[in-house]
């Protein structure tokens, strides 16, 4: 799709989009959201990028492989839910840190946990979506 | 020391991240997964040694407090299983080192196989039913994954089947949950085992247990719903048949008990149900098996043949009965896998499952030929083969309940068939002087492999051959531990405090 509009729209929606997925990630915890819909928000951004620019330009702007993004969302999860076992408490259990941070507020390891499953189907998605246009 | 409930899971959780990330790297996923799953095996031994001594073993994941959240639990039919799933992934993952062609190595069979492994673990040990179906869902997909790795048309044909019949199933699952929901408002098993029992409406917990025994019924292949089993096992390489015909299916035997020992105990109508498929699964897996020409085709139909053992046993549902469906379970997981990869050695031997055009292997191979021996036999029971031992138990409970002539049959029937499918299999492949056949071209054979592949190759068969024999000639020792675990499943209290924590 190579109109000009759709172009020059795409580099402001791509910010846009990251954004708007990263506050869905973090509305997840008591609201509608989490990281597995802000990871797919996160794929639109690239994804409308791509139709807009062309596969090649997407995947420069991202420089690694989106397959290999997969195995550390996994691990960034994987490690969050060990963590409760260093201070004895169960495998996933939420552990939160006594004082908020400014700005960002109360953090715990279920956040990393989200944060994990962002990345992870954000690399999906990618993987998915590019080997099909690949193909196409 | 109830952390070691989750070490199976968390182990080959680590491991299938670390052959992802080592995406590119195959024959460093090779070396990773093989030591993954060694360190698999000794976690099952001690895991199976602690509840051993300490009795069940539960565990709240996220420190949620059952009846409420997802309670893992380790009694010894779940030690038992986790221990035979370890010995067999850690066979496979070696026979697959030697035998999986690089293009399925380079799109992440050793990954996908650890969520395979990782799925199974966490369906043997959850103590949750929706949290089952959640483990039955991943062990699909890395299964469905696993099958068309690679492919090739006529794999994909299978995928089809397997895939179409197995969501089917879980559809028909999913439903009995909500049903199950609906009537107790609970999913905890062992509160759910309490609930169901105080229901005044009889006929609706039958048609609940009804639903289960379809769901959990395809995925075991039993009677009438087995027909995607043959016709999808044979497809995928050997080392892909060898964990699937020796786990998958008896995931679904595991549901199967699991739930009617606990949840629908002590309904006549069920049972009965039970029983009849049984005999029906063992005829007719016997008849399939007798008409096939390629090998594999024939153990896959022998799968299907020896559930039927295993179903007429949870139909039986005595303690002596449960012990022989435990016995069962661990003799046909471990020989199932073997014979797999046995079919999977000749066939890069000779370069083909057909019985026509193979022949001569006793001639050429003798010492090969002693070892597959051994678990073809004990797949028939010959004694003092571990496959003769239960088979004792079923027949001498059969005797004992109303009607048990045609179970007695069916069982002999099951046996006999066996018995002649592997003794003309046995004439035709290794007796039978070898049929003029052409060299495949672009085929590797198993002579052209590096010494390292072919020990790879050779050395799990050869394991698996001694823990067969190990299992025939310990069998006391075998039954005393199932006799353990059928006690655990009877007695379904210390399930329901250790859980309930009362």
């Amino acid at each position: 799709m190579n109109t000009i509009v759709l172009r020059t729209a795409s580099n402001y929606l791509l910010p846009l989009l990251l954004l708007f997925s990263i506050f869905i990630l973090l509305r997840g915890h008591n609201l509608p959201g989490g990281g597995f819909i802000g990871g797919l928000i996160a794929a639109i951004a690239f994804v409308l990028h791509a139709f807009a620019n062309g596969l090649n330009r997407t995947k420069k702007l991202i420089k690694v492989h989106p397959g290999f993004i997969m195995p550390f969302g996994l691990a960034v999860s994987f490690l969050s839910a060990l963590v409760p076992l260093l201070s004895n408490a169960p495998f996933m259990t939420g552990i939160w840190a006594s004082d908020p941070i400014p700005v960002i507020g109360h953090i715990g390891s279920t956040l990393f946990f989200d944060l994990g499953i962002y990345i992870t189907v954000l690399g999906v998605t990618l993987t998915i979506i590019f080997t099909i246009s690949e193909a196409a | 020391m109830n952390d070691i409930i989750l070490f199976p899971i968390i182990n080959q959780l680590f491991f299938a991240i670390v052959t992802l990330f080592l995406w590119r790297y195959s024959r460093w996923q090779k070396a990773i997964s093989v030591v993954g799953n060694l360190i698999g095996f000794v976690i099952a031994i001690v895991f199976l040694l602690t509840v051993w001594d300490e009795g069940i073993l539960t565990y709240n994941a996220g420190n949620w407090a059952a009846p409420l959240g997802i309670t893992f639990v380790g009694d010894m039919l779940a030690a038992t299983l986790i221990l035979l799933t370890s010995i067999c992934g850690m066979a496979v993952s070696m026979y697959s080192a030697g035998s999986m062609d690089r293009d399925r190595l380079s799109f992440g069979y050793y990954p996908i196989f650890h969520f395979l492994l990782l799925g199974l673990n966490g369906a043997f040990l959850t103590g949750d039913v929706f949290n089952l179906y959640v483990w039955f869902e991943m062990i699909i997909i890395s299964s469905f994954v696993m099958i068309t790795l690679g492919g090739e048309k006529r794999q994909l044909e299978g995928a089809i089947k397997y895939f179409t019949l197995n969501v089917f199933a879980s559809v028909i699952f999913l439903t009995a949950i909500a049903v199950l929901y609906g009537l107790t408002g609970s999913l905890n098993m062992a509160d759910l085992s309490l609930k169901v029992a105080q229901i005044e409406n009889k006929g609706l917990v039958e048609i609940t247990g009804l639903l289960f025994l379809i769901g959990f019924g395809i995925k075991a292949a039993v009677f009438p719903m087995y027909f995607w089993l043959p016709a999808s096992y044979h497809t995928p390489p050997a080392a892909i048949s060898a964990i699937f015909g020796g786990l998958l299916t008896k995931l679904g035997v595991y549901a199967l008990v699991r739930t009617f020992t606990l949840i629908f105990f002590d309904i006549e109508f069920l049972n009965t149900v039970i029983l009849v498929l049984g005999g029906l699964t063992l005829f007719s897996g016997a008849l399939g098996a007798l008409i096939q020409n390629n090998i594999t085709k024939m153990f896959s139909y022998l799968i299907i043949c020896h559930i039927g053992y295993m179903i007429i046993g949870l139909g039986l549902h005595t303690e002596l009965a449960i012990a022989g469906v435990v016995f069962y379970l661990v003799h046909d997981i471990i020989v199932k896998s073997n014979v797999f990869m046995i079919s999977g050695l000749i066939y890069k031997l000779k370069g083909t499952y057909s019985m026509r055009d193979l022949g001569g292997m006793y001639a050429k191979h003798p010492l090969l030929s002693l070892i597959m021996a051994i678990s073809f036999f004990s797949l028939v029971g010959i004694p003092p083969l571990s496959g003769f031992w239960p088979k004792i138990a079923f027949i001498s409970e059969s005797l004992k309940t109303k009607g048990g002539g045609w179970l007695i049959a069916a069982i002999l029937f099951g046996t006999f068939m066996t018995l002649y499918i592997i003794a003309r299999m046995w004439a035709q492949v290794f007796w039978k002087a070898r049929p003029e056949v052409k060299i495949r071209e672009s085929f590797l054979y198993f002579k052209d492999h590096r010494l390292l592949h072919k020990i790879e190759m050779i050395v799990p068969i050869v394991g698996l051959t001694i823990i067969t024999l190990m299992i025939g000639f310990g069998a006391e020792k075998v039954q005393q531990l199932a006799l353990v675990v059928s006690d655990q499943l009877i007695n379904k209290q210390h399930y329901i405090n250790a859980v309930l924590g009362k």
